[in-house]
Order: C-alpha cells, then structure tokens, then sequence
C-alpha cells in the first residue's frame, strides 16, 4: 500500500538529477587534474566544482534518498498511510530551497570552501545558510519517522516494528544527532563570522565538531543501502533473511558506535590530545562489527535462496543463485566494494597506519570506493525495485539494467584503485593542477589517467540509469501486486524491549558522544580565545 | 584478480605504517598567528633547521596561503628531527613523499613532529589540505643530507635551509 507516491518519486527524482549534475562535475575534475588536460586548468573553476560536487553529493543527494526511501518504507512495511504528509513535502521544498540557496553563491565563486567548510576560511552566508536549510528539512523527515513508529507502536502492542522500519528510523535517530556536531559549527561559529558579527573564529574547534559529523554522515549515507541488503535482496532473489534479529543489532550497533568515532579524521591534527586520539580509534574499530555482522547474515540469506533453487555443495551453491537479478548483481558488487572499502577503511582508522595515507589521494579513492560504489549502487537496485510501485508500470529488467550495474561497478573499481595507489605514492587531495613535468609526479600520470577512463565508464552508467527510469515511466501500465519486503526464516514473534525500540541505544549513543567528545571540546573551550584565529574571507573583492 | 589488487595495495599501506611508524601528536602547544611573525618561536630569523644540545635537530617552519617558509628543508640523515610548525593564516598541513611524515597545520596551534630521515636524498612536501585558490602551488622540498655535511653547514650558520 503505498499512498504518498507523489511524494515518493519528488524525492527520488530531485536526488537522482542532483546526482547526475555533481556526477559531471565530478568526472570534468577527475579531467581537469590529469595529464589529458592540454590546458592549465583554472583553479578558480576547479575548487568551485568541488564544492558544489561535495555539497551535492554529500548533503542533498543521499539525504533525499533516505527521505524518499523512508517514507515509502513507512507505507510499506506499516501499512498504513503516513503521518503528516503535508510536513513532508514542507521537509522537501526546503531541501530543494537550500540546495538552490547554497549553490548559487559557490556557482559564483563566493563560496569556494569545500563542502567540508575549512574555517577560518568563510565564504558568503548564503552557502552556510542553505546548508542549514537542507538540514532542518530533512530534521522533519527524522522526526516523521519518529512519530509514524511511535503511533504505529501505540496501536499494536507487543507486536515487532517491521525490521524495515525499525532500521529507517535507527537511520533517521543516527542522522538527527550526527547532523548535531556540524549544526554547532556552522551556526555557533562560522554564521556568526560570516555575517560579519565577529571577525575571528577557532578553527580547531570548529574540526572538532565537524568530525563528529564527517564520520557518521557516511553510515547515514549507507542506511538505505543496508536496509536494501536486509530486507529487499533476499525475497528478491527468491530466499529469505537468515536472521531478523542480527539485522536489528546491526543497525543498532551503528546507532551506538558511529558517532563517538569521528576524531579518527584529526589523528594528525594538533588540536586534539594523543589519548582520544587512541579511545576513538579503538571505537572506530568497533563499528566494523555491524558490517561484519551484514555480510555474514546476507550471504547466508544468499545460501538460503539458492538451495532452495536446488544449489548444492559447499560452494557449488553460488553458482545456482539467479545471477540474472539485477538485485543479485548490485548487492554482490555492493558487497564487494564495501568489501575493498572496509579493509582500506582500516587503515585510515588505525593510530598509526593513518600518517602514510593521510589526506592523499587514498582518502579520495576510499570514500568514493565506499558511498559511490557500494551505498550508491543500491541505491540504483531500490529505485528499480520501487519503480513499478511507484509508476504503476512495468520496468524491464533486461540487458540494459544489468549493463548498467556492471558498468557503475567496472568503472568504480578501474576509478578508484588507481586513485589509491597515487595516494600511496603520496600524492596531496583536492589540487587543481599537478606538474606532471616533475620526475616524481610524473610517475602518477598513468594512474591518474585511468581514473579518468574510470569516470568515464560511471558517466555512461549513469547516462543507462536515467534511460532505463524514463523509459519506466512510459512503459504500459501494469498492477506490480503488493509490495513485500524479505520474510526471515523465523519470523519475531515477539521481541524483547530492546530489539523493538531505541530508548536504551539513544541513551547510550548520546552518552558515548558526550563522553568521547565531552572531554576534546572542553579542553579547547578552556583555552579561550587565545586560540581563535582572523577569519580570511573567501571570494571577497581583492 | 582485484582482490589480489586490494591486497598489494593494504599490504602497501601496512608496510609503509609499520616500516616507519609514527605516533599521532599527543599534546596540545598553541601560537597566536596574529603575533606569529613579531614574537616567540616562529620569527623569520628562527625558521629553518636548528642543532639542539643533545645533538638532535629542529626545524621550525611556518605555512602560509600559498608557501611554507622555509621553502626548502634541510636536515641531516639518521638523527633525530623534531619538526615544530604552525600556520599563520589558514588550515593548511604537509607530507614528505616517500615518508610516514604527514601532519596538519591548524592556525592557533603548534604541531610537533619526532622524525628520523635514514638516507640522504630529495623528497617533495605539498600542502596536503585545501587552503584556497592557490593551494595547488603550495609545494617545498625537503634535502636530507649526510650527516657530516650537515654538521659543517651548521657550524657556520644558527639557523639552516636550502633555499636558493
């Protein structure tokens, strides 16, 4: 039953075009730093790009797609219309109001900071200023979710919130307090600067708590990948979810352990002390235990489905699972990538290991590796999988869907490893131009130039996924029946307090971070003013 | 075939993190930029690499949009180096290719480095952190030279670069 169709597809076709802009972008970068470029390239351009690809990316596309997906779950897996529907389409004209509102000013050249803010460089408030909006609009998804849970609770006691929902709204909580840290930098101490109240601005601070976003951002990002993993893939490979009850922990795991992590990004930063430094690495460790979790639960589900194709032997079973699904295909590249990802991601998270990748371009090759390759792929498998719910018409799982799919995962893999390696060889992020005339950089040439070949192959793939969803919405109309999410082999019955609802792991998820972040946040405060640096205002006339 | 990819590329990773294992920073030092330039540590005539008692070396440098100061380092091989930099504007930071050494700048704080340089030879050092319109030319070189040779050039000078 799903009601708020309208509602549904706005959010998904909003993220998907923004998507498609920041890809472009994103590709003419990968272009414009490489040897291929005749020219010398303007940086200007170049860092503009960045940050409207980085805010793009980072802020409004996979937050839209949380938000779309969440209320389609809502329907879904409640079955009942939403609640407050009108808020949520208040939720999503300011998320599409704030992404025009901050990226006017970085278009102009008035905001080149990165979507990552850099103070004490401050570009124009607007930028800041639509940031926030997109944040407050998606806050009414968070609490949405809240409410539509908490009435649906009400209404049957003692019965378990569907696994679907339960893990939209362990997605919804995460992102309500992640969003906090950088909610706190930009309106306690960049705004202020930026409109011009005050003139200085402690920039070691303002990393502090933007890294209690930057780190958790990424698993809000990976929410409706994971959830597509749990409680789509296995019925739509024709098997059923292993385990109910390990996906909860999982998502609750992450609830508790992604926030209290994100100094890991300041291990070589001088503002933060050597002993949480080493508390949060130990943490950050943690939270590969819910992924570990997911990947050990939906290759079982994959077990699952396939024997009861008639796989058979100890391995022989993989080959009897219906590689043809493009739901199949996307989950085992999401798998893997993630796979590629996590171990890299270990190295970036461990005390030491961090200083020989640090702010290379390993880094950059990582988190595309991550949230372009394994969470953005599902998301192309949930669109294709609501599309017929949504459209009430067929979509064709034929040929060019699964190019598509391989194409995204090719030119991922042929993008980003080359793109590790250079940073291996220590080569910095983020520059606009690199002499390639040096002897030690000319040795990077020829991988750069792959990735360049990479994002050519992610360009098409995309050029493939609009294709095949507006054909969808020309196709003959057709009843796609009711929607179902994945059954687990054993279905709960009932559920202990504590794998049915949140009150304990908000308790500690907030406890944890007022712990690992309480401590780094008053010792900066102690230091006063003494560490608060002139602001230098970006894009101001010379 | 990829996974043997990833492989090499972690192994990498781990080698290079083992091989020359570095300690995050564990304190905090702070220096005004404001008077960065006009008193304490960080003056011109300071910057550079400096002989310590003990027989260790210094090196004190400054980044700023878009160059560090010195532009060129100069430190002995196989002794102990203790680098002390901040910024005097913006967050910038730096890597030594071919090294484990990889820090931040943030303007307010001092970071601190303890590195040892085996052999001589010649290593680039970019701006690792993006500082503006202009962060791509943000690069330095650092001379890592024989520790006699080192020993005769700071014998005639208190404070040492390279820069031509």
């Amino acid at each position: 039953m799903l009601n708020s169709k309208r509602l549904v597809l706005a959010h998904f076709w909003l993220a998907f075009v923004v998507f498609g802009l920041a890809l472009l972008l994103g590709e003419w970068q990968m272009f414009a730093r490489s040897p291929l470029n005749p020219g010398l390239g303007n940086s200007d351009w170049y860092y503009r790009s960045v940050t409207a690809h980085g805010s793009a990316m980072g802020y409004v596309f996979p937050t839209l797609i949380a938000m779309g997906f969440g209320y389609a779950i809502t329907e879904l897996a409640l079955k009942k219309p939403l609640i407050g529907r009108r808020w949520a389409w208040t939720g999503l004209a300011m998320v599409a109001v704030g992404a025009v509102v901050a990226l006017i000013p970085v278009s102009l050249g008035l905001a080149s900071v990165l979507y990552t803010f850099y103070p004490p460089m401050v570009g124009n408030p607007f930028y800041y200023i639509g940031v926030v909006l997109v944040v407050v609009g998606s806050w009414i998804w968070v609490a949405l979710m809240s409410i539509n849970m908490i009435v649906w609770k009400r209404e049957n006691p003692d019965k378990p919130v569907p696994l679907a929902m339960f893990a939209n709204v362990a997605g919804a909580y995460l992102w309500g307090w992640t969003a906090v840290g950088a909610a706190i930098e930009v309106l306690l101490l960049i705004l202020p600067v930026a409109l011009g109240f005050k003139d200085t601005i402690d920039a070691g601070l303002s990393r502090v708590f933007f890294s209690w976003t930057l780190h958790a951002i990424v698993y809000f990002w990976l929410m409706p990948t994971y959830i597509a993993y749990y409680t789509i893939f296995p019925r739509a490979i024709g098997g059923r979810l292993y385990s109910d009850a390990m996906g909860r922990i999982a998502f609750i795991l992450f609830v508790v352990v992604s926030m209290p992590i994100g100094v890991h990004h300041l291990f070589a930063d001088p503002q933060v002390g050597g002993g949480f430094k080493f508390i949060q690495s130990v943490f950050t460790a943690m939270v590969s235990l819910p992924t570990l979790v997911t990947i050990f639960t939906i290759c079982a589900s994959a077990e699952i489905a396939s024997r009861l194709r008639g796989g058979r032997g100890p391995f022989g079973w993989v080959k009897a699972l219906p590689w043809g699904n493009p739901m199949m295909l996307a989950t085992t590249f999401s798998l893997l990538m993630l796979g590629f990802g996590g171990v890299g991601g270990l190295i970036n998270m461990s005390y030491q290991l961090n200083t020989s990748i640090h702010n290379t371009q390993w880094i950059t090759g990582h988190f595309h590796l991550i949230f372009a390759g394994a969470i953005v792929i599902m998301y192309f498998a949930i669109a294709y999988d609501l599309w017929p719910h949504l459209t009430g018409r067929i979509l064709k799982t034929g040929r060019m869907m699964k190019a598509q799919l391989w194409l995204w995962f090719v030119g991922m893999i042929v993008t980003t490893f080359p793109w590790h390696y250079v940073g291996i060889l220590g080569m910095p992020r983020r520059m606009a131009f690199y002499d390639y005339a040096n002897p030690e950089i000319a040795k990077q040439a020829f991988s750069v130039s792959m990735s360049v070949v990479g994002g050519a192959l992610l360009v098409v793939s995309a050029v493939l996924f609009f294709t095949i969803l507006i054909r969808g919405h020309r196709a003959e109309r057709a009843d796609p029946g009711e929607y179902r999410f994945a059954q687990a082999v054993h279905e709960p019955v009932r559920l202990p307090a504590a794998l049915n609802g949140f009150a304990l792991w908000l308790t500690l998820m907030i406890g944890l971070t007022v712990v690992n972040y309480g401590y780094p946040i008053a010792q900066l405060l102690a230091l006063g003013s003494s560490t608060s640096v002139p602001a230098v205002y970006v894009g101001a006339p010379q | 075939m990829s996974a043997c990819t990833v492989g090499l590329l972690v192994g990498m990773a781990i080698f290079a993190g083992v091989h020359r294992a570095v300690m995050p920073q564990a304190w905090i030092e702070t220096a005004n930029p404001r008077t960065v330039h006009i008193a304490g540590e960080f003056i011109e005539s300071n910057l550079g690499s400096a002989v310590e008692a003990d027989g260790s070396v210094t090196v004190r440098a400054l980044g700023q949009q878009f160059s560090f100061t010195p532009q060129c380092v100069v430190v002995p091989s196989d002794t102990p180096v203790t680098i002390r930099a901040t910024s005097a504007d913006v967050v910038h930071g730096f890597l030594i290719t071919g090294t484990n050494i990889n820090t931040m700048l943030v303007p307010g704080y001092i970071s601190i480095l303890p590195v040892k340089f085996k052999t001589p030879g010649e290593h680039t050092m970019p701006c690792q952190e993006f500082c503006g319109l202009g962060h791509e030319g943000m690069w330095a070189k650092v001379k890592v030279i024989d520790k006699a040779a080192f020993a005769t050039l700071a014998a005639k000078q208190r404070r040492l670069t390279c820069v031509e």
